[in-house]
């Protein structure tokens, strides 16, 4: 990912779009420009949104348990939503299902 | 094990690098005819022993890392991936799933066992100061095209 994320703030929750290659060499980028992101608008919720991502390794179960460590602190709370089929196998092998943050396929609210 | 076709290529351990090495190799197998889960399965592996590499053989340095990948009778392909790095002093509890010696760089622990699950088989071979080379063993599912 060359370009920022895109990102959608309505006063509480906080929707970062995630896009392209999540790996190593991109993960330190977003986790950066995310971590910033909270610190300066403090949502209740950070909703990371996959739908654009067309590669995921273990880098990007790491940026999800990060963030949700993170927003834990603040008393908030982390959703994955809108995960593409092809990365439905690292999100299950990674036990994130357990931290309840992942949210079933392609929800209409998400879409826009 | 007839090998069919050979590839290798050495790059620098640097993180722009992953992105290259699961290129090429998705590249060199898709002479296979592989599925698009299976290609983004084999990219996933590759991924993660490159990133090993990087994050861990490498650590703070820049080292040289091979990529071998040979294409074998029965539609198999074997990724060898290997480094001159720091080595691994215990390989049975690196491989845990959730162990890291990262923590701080947000690692979750899970390259070995994406490795494994994502391949057929999996084989560490390492020395602690000397490097570690691991093979990825994938077996695609056979295709119209093969006679």
């Amino acid at each position: 990912m060359l370009l920022k994320p895109k990102t959608m703030f309505d006063g509480k929750v906080l929707t970062v779009y995630l896009s392209g290659d999540i790996d190593h060499h991109s993960a330190r980028r977003i986790r950066e420009y995310t971590d910033a992101l909270i610190g300066e608008l403090k949502p209740v919720r950070l909703l990371l949104n996959y739908s654009a991502v067309s590669f995921m390794d273990s880098s990007g179960i790491g940026l999800i348990m990060g963030r949700y460590r993170m927003m834990k602190l603040y008393g908030g709370s982390v959703s994955v939503v809108s995960i593409p089929p092809a990365l439905r196998k690292m999100m299950e092998l990674s036990g994130l299902g357990c931290l309840d943050v992942l949210e079933g396929g392609n929800e209409e609210n998400e879409s826009a | 094990m007839k090998v069919l076709n050979e590839m290798s290529v050495n790059f620098e351990s640097r993180s722009v690098n992953e992105a290259f090495a699961r290129t090429a190799a998705a590249a060199f197998a898709a002479q296979l005819d592989p599925t698009v889960a299976e290609l983004n399965e084999i990219r996933t592996a590759v991924s993660e022993a490159v990133t090993n590499c990087v994050v861990h053989a490498y650590r703070d340095t820049i080292g040289i890392i091979s990529m071998n990948i040979r294409i074998a009778e029965g539609n198999i392909l074997i990724v060898k991936i290997r480094d001159r790095g720091c080595g691994i002093e215990d390989i049975p509890r690196a491989m845990e799933p959730l162990f890291t010696t990262s923590p701080e760089d947000e690692r979750a622990g899970l390259g070995f066992a994406v490795m494994q699950s994502f391949t057929d088989k999996l084989t560490v071979r390492s020395k602690p100061g000397k490097g570690t080379t691991v093979t990825l063993e994938k077996r695609l599912s056979p295709r119209l095209s093969d006679v």
